[in-house]
């Protein structure tokens, strides 16, 4: 019998809320985070697409300047969540050789990466700042959430594109069931509102052009739906070993009964046309929690409002559920707070164990003409309540490459 | 051309912009690595930043024998001589 692990700390920073109580109401009420840039490079750089979503508080707002020196934007808003999440697990004392974090990202330090070579061009090597590597690197957030920590038990970064963060939840199960570490900081940190790689994904088609109305750019579902919006931030979320959270008396939010990952193995960006790939992922996690399709009442959806990208994971879903599908809940939470690429895993799992906790569905907005292609339960307009008794949720997260990573959370 | 008064406060700034001590604690007599508890990393970066500041040229090989902030001030002030 593999060991029950149970989730019992939440954090996070996005572009509806800064911390989880204000993330949390807001995706009940159903809010957007995108707004048009200020910033004078998307003139400069006559960028295609003027506006994002960014985290609704600063990272500078919540840590010191001197150690947000030496992070960069991505790991700020990890170490930021990762303290929330921390200190909401209550945990005051823990062997710290048994304590391990699984902290991804999808792009990393872009930002200092590509500062760090516009100094380098203008100023030379003298001035390209010793920390630049340390920054950049993909592994700082789960490097800087472990120093800050004092996780010992290994500091791993799942890197998988907009799978992440959810890959994250997937490796800190493994390293609680396999008996490598007791408690496990997971989560997801993304800040890639950056020139380059908006003009990257709008290259290739993967973002919204509604300049004129951000708010109701991100549309999953929606027959008018013309690609994500770029979101920036982190979850977070303290897992542990069922018997570990019960000596000391945690608050126990719900069982991370079961994840997967698969691969498509079809195409280095496009999702499979059937959701092979994503049906695996889900059957998997089911069989590794032991879930029976008529357990599943809810499910956050990777859902990211591009033309392509959205009905493969509804027929993924109804390979994997069957006719119980429609009896399911489906929030689509990028609506509200764009696509935070790496990050976005870890944040929709914050929601969809809340989800399970509060019983409560969050709201998708800006579904008016709903696809017919796509013909899911999805809550709208107002937060939905879930049933009493056992229930599970799911939540799914694909990435380019053909990543696909699935976790299921049980009711305690 | 600046007095050895004005680099011990330029480079004051500098240690405080890096590290967050206060600019009162950066003195002559104080060791970098024993006092003001400055790691190589950030020895670096204040030495960059003092290059700039003070328009002066502080060869890597160099920044070990600045062991104290006097010692940064005087060499800053003969590099400027």
């Amino acid at each position: 019998m593999a060991r029950k692990v149970v989730i019992t700390g939440l954090g996070a920073t996005t572009p509806i809320g800064g911390d989880v109580p204000t993330m949390w109401n807001n995706a009940l009420k159903g809010v957007s985070g995108a707004r048009t840039l200020e910033d004078d490079w998307v003139a400069k750089y006559e960028l295609p697409v003027h506006f994002a979503a960014r985290a609704s508080t600063p990272a500078l707002d919540v840590l010191s300047r001197v150690e947000a020196k030496r992070m960069d934007p991505s790991t700020q808003f990890g170490v930021v969540a990762a303290r929330e999440a921390w200190a909401d697990s209550g945990i005051t004392e823990v062997d710290h050789d048994r304590l391990a974090v699984a902290f991804a990202t999808g792009i990393g330090g872009v930002w200092t990466l590509l500062d760090a070579w516009d100094t380098l061009r203008e100023k030379g090597p003298r001035r390209v700042l010793p920390m630049t590597v340390p920054m950049l690197m993909p592994n700082g957030v789960a490097a800087a959430v472990s120093l800050d920590l004092g996780a010992r038990a290994g500091a791993h970064t799942p890197v998988s594109a907009c799978a992440s963060g959810t890959e994250a939840l997937h490796l800190g199960l493994d390293l609680i069931r396999s008996g490598k570490a007791d408690v496990v900081v997971c989560g997801g940190a993304e800040a890639a509102i950056h020139p380059m790689p908006i003009a990257a994904f709008a290259s290739m088609q993967a973002l919204s052009r509604r300049n004129d109305d951000p708010e109701h750019a991100s549309r999953p579902y929606d027959t008018g739906r013309d690609g994500f919006v770029m979101g920036e931030g982190a979850g977070a979320l303290v897992i542990e070993a069922e018997e570990h959270a019960l000596a000391r008396g945690a608050r126990i939010y719900g069982e991370l009964a079961g994840t997967s990952v698969t691969a498509d193995a079809y195409h280095i960006t496009a999702p499979d046309p059937q959701g092979l790939g994503a049906t695996r992922a889900l059957k998997a996690a089911m069989f590794d929690g032991r879930i029976q399709p008529e357990e599943v009442v809810h499910v956050n959806a990777h859902a990211t409002s591009t033309p392509v990208g959205d009905k493969p994971e509804y027929t993924a879903l109804r390979a994997a559920l069957g006719a119980h599908v429609d009896n399911v809940a489906v929030s689509a939470t990028k609506s509200q707070m764009g696509h935070l690429l790496g990050a976005s895993g870890a944040v929709e799992a914050v929601l969809t164990v809340l989800a399970v906790y509060e019983r409560k569905a969050p709201v998708t907005i800006n579904l008016e003409n709903q696809d017919p292609e796509i013909p899911l339960d999805v809550v709208t307009k107002t937060a939905r309540d879930l049933p009493s008794g056992n229930i599970v949720a799911l939540s799914n997260s694909f990435g380019f490459g053909g990543h696909n990573a699935v976790i299921a959370v049980r009711s305690i | 051309m600046a007095s050895n008064e004005e680099i011990l406060a330029g480079l004051a700034e500098i240690v405080n912009e890096e590290t967050g001590l206060a600019t009162e604690a950066v003195e002559l007599d104080k060791s970098f690595t024993e006092d003001l508890d400055i790691d190589s990393i950030s020895m670096m970066t204040i030495v960059v930043n003092a290059e700039e500041k003070f328009g002066v040229r502080i060869p890597d090989e160099e920044v070990k024998n600045l062991k104290t902030v006097g010692d940064a001030v005087s060499f800053i002030a003969d590099a400027q001589a």
